[in-house]
C-alpha cells in the first residue's frame, strides 16, 4: 500500500507539471486547449524515440519532447488566431491529428524503454534510493516551473498574457497584440504538457500512443481539487505562486484518490468516469449553490 | 492633428443586412480640440472612433493622425497614439488585476514589452498620486482587484488609464451613458479637468446635448453616416438645445421622431 501511494505521489508531482500548462490556457488564458491530450503523448513519443532509435541523451530527449509540446500548441494557435477557428474546435482538429503523427513517429502503438537509461536510472545509480528518485527529481522539476511562471507572470510580457485572458478588448486599446500573446501562452503551456509528457514517459519506462487519452480532464480535475483545497486552507491562499502551487498539489491529491480507490476494487477503467465525475460535480456545485441563495433571498412582501 | 478623408464603412456587405455606416467622412481636428459628437442611434458615431481606433478595417479613405498615416495599422499598433475609454465600464479594464497592475499595462502602451518586472516601486509611488486626483479613495486600494469597483470607479480608473501615458488623441465613446447622473456628472467634470489640465486633443461621444453644449471648443453632429453640422467657437458657446434639435429635424426628418436623442 505505501508503494503504492509513493507511486500515486510520484506520478502526481510529474502530471502536476501538466497541470500548469492546463493553468495557463485554463484559468489565465480563459480557453480549455484541448491540444494537450496529444502533446503529452508526443512529448512521450518523441522522447521514446530518441532514446531508443536514435541512443540521444534522456535530458536532450525531454527538451526535445517539449519542444514538440511547443510546436503543437503553436499549430492551435495558428487555427485559432489566423483562422478564427473557436479555440476548441482548434485543440480538438490538433489533438486528433497528434494521433496520426504519434503512430507516425514512434512507428507502432507503444515503445518500451526497459533496457535504456532515464534521468531517473541515471540519479538512481548516483543515489541508491529507486523508491523516492522519481518524487525527488519530479520535486525539483516541479519547483522550478512553478518559480519560472511564478517570475514569468511577473513580467511586462506574463502580464500583457493575463491581461489578454481577462479582457481582450482593453488589451488592444492598451497597445497588447493579443495574437502574440496567444501564441506564447498556447506555446508555453503545450510546451508544459509535453515536458510533462517526456518525463512520465521516462519515469513508467514506456511510450504509449494513448498515455495522453484524457489528459486535459485529469488537468481540470487537479486544478479544480487545488482550489477547493486552497479554500480549505487557513488564510485562504491567494497569491499567484500559491495557486499555482495548489495546481500540482491538486494533481498529487487526484493520483492518491485514484490509487486508493483501485485498491479498493475500483475498475482501473471507471477512472476515467470518476474523474470527468469529479470535474463535473466541482464546476455545478458554485452554479446550483448561487441559485438556491438567489432563491433563498426572495422575499414576497418586498422587505429586504 | 488628426484628418479623416474620405472615410467610409459598410457592414455586412451584399446581405440582407447590409448597413453603411459611415459615408465618406471628411473631418480635421487642430491639436488641443475637444470636439463633441451628437446624433442618433445608428448615426456612425461610436463606428467613426472604431474606424478610428483601428477596431474594424477601413473600406475606402485614410487617416492621418500627427504626421502617421495610420489607416491600415492594427488597432493594437494605433494604441500607441490612442486613449480610449469605452461606454462599458466593463471593457476598459481587466476585471481580475490589481488597480497597480491595471494602470501599469496603461503606463506600457505603445511600448515595447519585455521580460522585465511588469511594475516597479517607483510606478506604485505614482499611481498613489495620480490616484488621489480622482478623489474616489483608490489611492488606499492599490492591490484590490479592478472588479471589486463600482462602475463609476472602474470608469475614472479607465479614464486615467487611458491618460496616464499622453495620448495624442483621446476617444470617448459615451463612457457616461451606463452611470448614474450623479457618477455621470463626477466622471464627467475628471473628463474636463484631465483633458484641459493636459491640452489633449479629444473626441467625445454624448447622447446628451446639453453635455454636447456645455464641454469643448466645437460640436459635430451626425446622421446616416455622414457629418450633417459642425460649429464651433462663440457660435457654439451660444447654442441652445432647440437649435440643435431644428437642425436635427432639418437633417434627418421623419426619422427624428421617435429617436431617443428627445429625451436628452
Amino acid at each position: 500500500m505505501t508503494l503504492a501511494l509513493l507511486g500515486a505521489v510520484s506520478q502526481g508531482i510529474l502530471w502536476g507539471i501538466m497541470v500548469l500548462g492546463v493553468y495557463i490556457t485554463y484559468k489565465l488564458l480563459d480557453i480549455a486547449d484541448l491540444t494537450c491530450d496529444g502533446s503529452l503523448a508526443l512529448g512521450g513519443c518523441v522522447c521514446a524515440v530518441l532514446i531508443v532509435e536514435h541512443g540521444i541523451n534522456p535530458w536532450l530527449a525531454l527538451l526535445a519532447g517539449t519542444v514538440a509540446g511547443m510546436l503543437a500548441g503553436a499549430v492551435t494557435d495558428v487555427l485559432h488566431t489566423v483562422f478564427d477557428i473557436p479555440a476548441i474546435l482548434a485543440g480538438i482538429l490538433t489533438q486528433i491529428s497528434l494521433w496520426s503523427i504519434n503512430l507516425r513517429i514512434m512507428g507502432k502503438s507503444n515503445i518500451p524503454l526497459l533496457k535504456h537509461e532515464t534521468i531517473f536510472s541515471e540519479i538512481t545509480v548516483a543515489s541508491g534510493l529507486p523508491q523516492t528518485t522519481v518524487v525527488v527529481l519530479g520535486l525539483v522539476f516541479a519547483t522550478i516551473c512553478v518559480g519560472a511562471l511564478y517570475w514569468f507572470f511577473g513580467t511586462e510580457i506574463g502580464s500583457a498574457l493575463r491581461a489578454t485572458g481577462n479582457n481582450e478588448d482593453m488589451s488592444r486599446a492598451m497597445g497588447i497584440d493579443t495574437r502574440a500573446t496567444k501564441m506564447i501562452a498556447l506555446m508555453l503551456s503545450n510546451g508544459l504538457v509535453g515536458l510533462a509528457g517526456a518525463l512520465i514517459c521516462q519515469s513508467q519506462k514506456y511510450a504509449d500512443i494513448g498515455m495522453g487519452t484524457g489528459a486535459i480532464i485529469i488537468g481540470l480535475a487537479a486544478i479544480v481539487i487545488g482550489e477547493v483545497l486552497g479554500r480549505l486552507t487557513p488564510g485562504k491562499l491567494r497569491s499567484f505562486s500559491s495557486r499555482l502551487v495548489a495546481a500540482v498539489v491538486g494533481s498529487v491529491v487526484y493520483f492518491l484518490i485514484r490509487a486508493i480507490v483501485l485498491q479498493m476494487g475500483m475498475d482501473a477503467n471507471d477512472m476515467k468516469l470518476l474523474s470527468a465525475a469529479i470535474v463535473a460535480i466541482a464546476l455545478a456545485v458554485p452554479v446550483v449553490w448561487e441559485r438556491q441563495q438567489l432563491r433563498a433571498s426572495y422575499r414576497k412582501g418586498g422587505e429586504a | 492633428m488628426l484628418t479623416l478623408t474620405n472615410v467610409g464603412k459598410t457592414f455586412n456587405k451584399g446581405t440582407v443586412n447590409e448597413k453603411a455606416a459611415l459615408r465618406g467622412i471628411d473631418l480635421h481636428l487642430n491639436r488641443g480640440d475637444f470636439v463633441t459628437v451628437i446624433g442618433g442611434n445608428g448615426a456612425g458615431k461610436s463606428t467613426m472612433l472604431n474606424m478610428i481606433a483601428g477596431v474594424h478595417p477601413l473600406d475606402s479613405g485614410t487617416i492621418v493622425l500627427d504626421g502617421h498615416d495610420i489607416s491600415r495599422l492594427s488597432e493594437h499598433a494605433r494604441a500607441a497614439y490612442l486613449g480610449r475609454v469605452f461606454q462599458d465600464p466593463m471593457r476598459g479594464t481587466a476585471a481580475d488585476m490589481q488597480i497597480d497592475e491595471n494602470l501599469a499595462l496603461a503606463a506600457r502602451r505603445g511600448k515595447s514589452r519585455t521580460l522585465r518586472w511588469g511594475i516597479t516601486k517607483a510606478e506604485r509611488t505614482r499611481y498613489v498620486d495620480e490616484l488621489a486626483k480622482l478623489d474616489l479613495g483608490l489611492e488606499t486600494r492599490l492591490s484590490d482587484k479592478v472588479g471589486l469597483l463600482s462602475g463609476g470607479q472602474r470608469q475614472a480608473l479607465t479614464l486615467l488609464m487611458a491618460t496616464l501615458q499622453r495620448p495624442d488623441l483621446l476617444l470617448l465613446d459615451e463612457h457616461t451613458a451606463a452611470l448614474d447622473p450623479k457618477t455621470a456628472a463626477k466622471v464627467l467634470e475628471l473628463t474636463e479637468q484631465i483633458v484641459s489640465s493636459e491640452g489633449l486633443t479629444t473626441l467625445m461621444v454624448t447622447h446628451n446635448m446639453h453635455d454636447a453644449i456645455r464641454m469643448g471648443n466645437r460640436l459635430i453632429m451626425m446622421a446616416d453616416g455622414k457629418i450633417i453640422y459642425d460649429v464651433r467657437g462663440e457660435e457654439k458657446a451660444g447654442l441652445h438645445r432647440a437649435d440643435l434639435m431644428r437642425k436635427f429635424e432639418e437633417a434627418a426628418g421623419e426619422e427624428f421622431a421617435n429617436d431617443r436623442m428627445l429625451l436628452g
